[in-house]
């Protein structure tokens, strides 16, 4: 069977290279971009901890080839922080306690980053609705709502301070 | 997990893909949003040795209404349809459906087409297009030709279709005044399948319900509609005397087994309470 040859961006960066077909998204984000921040939980469709955007849209990687994403933009938690600074979300992540393994975490905040790009100021239910196709087997949604509400919080800051709400 | 070898297509258009269908004799399968398929390839439950991709075939995404009907492109996401507005406000057993469909993330790349095509008796989106009394659109090498949804689920994941043709379209007929519909599903966490749920639309005049469409997931072997069920409902009052009667004939009508979802008793007995619901909701709808 033959290979074919693939090229995407990931965190703005171009990545390419010869796969075989039924080689899943994931594989080629951490094994031949090299990027291990995205995890593989379940391999069945179920937990989220591979959660990435494509073209700004969350989806688990492990249900895509890397063939089908030949030519997108991706976007990993590596392309969460600029330089040394955090972004909100990982900040909110951080100083809430929303992690207590870790493993769901690249996918969660991959998914509230979606979340809050199309509802910068969600309810609860909103944030649980949002995150549902993502398992925290340690069980810490508490915090991890918290975290993503830290994030919207500072992330609507500049907007507030604006409209003269903020202080 | 790793899925068994095949060869990858991205054909042009329909006509290329069903072309390559044709070609390839049962061979191929056609690669839409994945969900279901990219699973079951990874278990080795489908080893196609080639894939034919529909994402660089354009044209098969939208919602609109024209003609008498509401028509969905097959590669419409399940997310499309959870945010479209017309779907939200004159057709709202889509919307229940979608809501319960997989989880977000999966619905994101979901497709409708993919969902019907799978012919999973477990999948929502069939149950849903029985009560609505949908038509299908398949496309093959000689051209397109329209399938009543009845015909269409001949068995366990066995459609209708021929080994050349790839379903394009749904049609939904437009939702007539009086209308009311509903889906509701009972599932044990989000992202499973459900342990039942009851899809209705009824047309209520004066009171009375004057059509019903009723369908059920996951409690039969292949989805059909609950004529049955439909009996108890046409001609008589909208009321909740009546909404039980019939919910009382659903659950008699499934054909549910048991399974780690639940032994038999409990499902027809979730589909009684479901039905019911489903029932009143669609006739408040109505209004």
């Amino acid at each position: 069977m033959s290979k074919v040859p693939v090229s995407m961006t990931i965190n703005g960066e171009t990545y390419s290279g010869d796969v075989e077909p039924r080689m899943l998204l994931v594989h080629f984000i951490r094994e031949v971009a090299g990027l291990t921040g995205t995890h593989i939980g379940c391999d069945t469709t179920s937990c989220g901890a591979c959660t990435i955007q494509l073209d700004g849209m969350p989806i688990k990687s492990c249900t895509m080839f890397a063939v089908q994403a030949n030519g997108h933009s991706l976007k990993t938690v590596e392309g969460l922080a600029t330089g040394a600074e955090m972004h909100p979300i990982q900040e909110g992540f951080m100083v809430n306690h929303g992690l207590q393994c870790g493993y769901c975490t690249p996918g969660m905040m991959m998914t509230s980053l979606a979340l809050l790009a199309e509802n910068p100021n969600p309810s609860e239910l909103e944030i649980r609705t949002a995150i549902s196709g993502n398992l925290c087997r340690c069980t810490g949604y508490v915090n991890i709502v918290r975290s993503i509400q830290y994030a919207a919080d500072k992330m609507r800051e500049p907007e507030l301070a604006a409209a003269g709400q903020g202080d | 997990m790793i899925p068994g070898k095949f060869e990858y297509h991205v054909p042009a258009d329909v006509g290329q893909a069903a072309a390559l269908l044709r070609h390839y004799d049962g061979e191929a399968k056609i690669l839409a949003g994945g969900q279901s398929l990219i699973p079951m390839m990874r278990f080795r439950l489908a080893q196609p040795e080639h894939l034919i991709d529909l994402s660089k075939v354009p044209g098969l995404s939208y919602i609109e209404e024209r003609d008498g009907h509401l028509a969905i492109g097959a590669l419409t996401t399940e997310s499309e349809l959870e945010h479209n507005a017309t779907i939200r406000d004159r057709y709202p057993i889509l919307k229940d459906a979608t809501d319960v469909i997989a989880d977000p993330l999966v619905r994101n790349l979901a497709t409708v087409g993919g969902n019907i095509a799978h012919a999973d008796p477990a999948n929502d989106h069939p149950a849903v297009l029985l009560a609505l009394r949908a038509d299908v659109v398949a496309t093959g090498v000689d051209g397109h030709r329209v399938i009543p949804i009845d015909e269409f689920f001949l068995d366990t994941f066995v459609t209708g279709l021929e080994p050349d043709e790839i379903l394009t379209e749904i049609r939904i007929p437009t939702a007539k005044s009086g209308t009311g519909s509903a889906y509701l599903k009972l599932e044990r966490k989000v992202g499973d399948y459900a342990i039942g749920a009851v899809a209705v639309s009824m047309v209520v005049r004066d009171g009375v319900i004057a059509e019903a469409g009723v369908a059920m997931t996951n409690v039969s072997p292949y989805p059909v509609r609950a004529v049955q069920t439909e009996a108890a409902l046409v001609g008589r009052p909208a009321t909740a005397a009546t909404f039980a009667a019939a919910a009382e004939t659903a659950s008699q009508e499934c054909e549910p087994s048991g399974d780690n979802r639940g032994p038999e008793e409990y499902k027809r007995a979730v589909i009684r309470t479901l039905a019911e619901r489903a029932f009143s909701l669609a006739a408040e709808r109505a209004n």
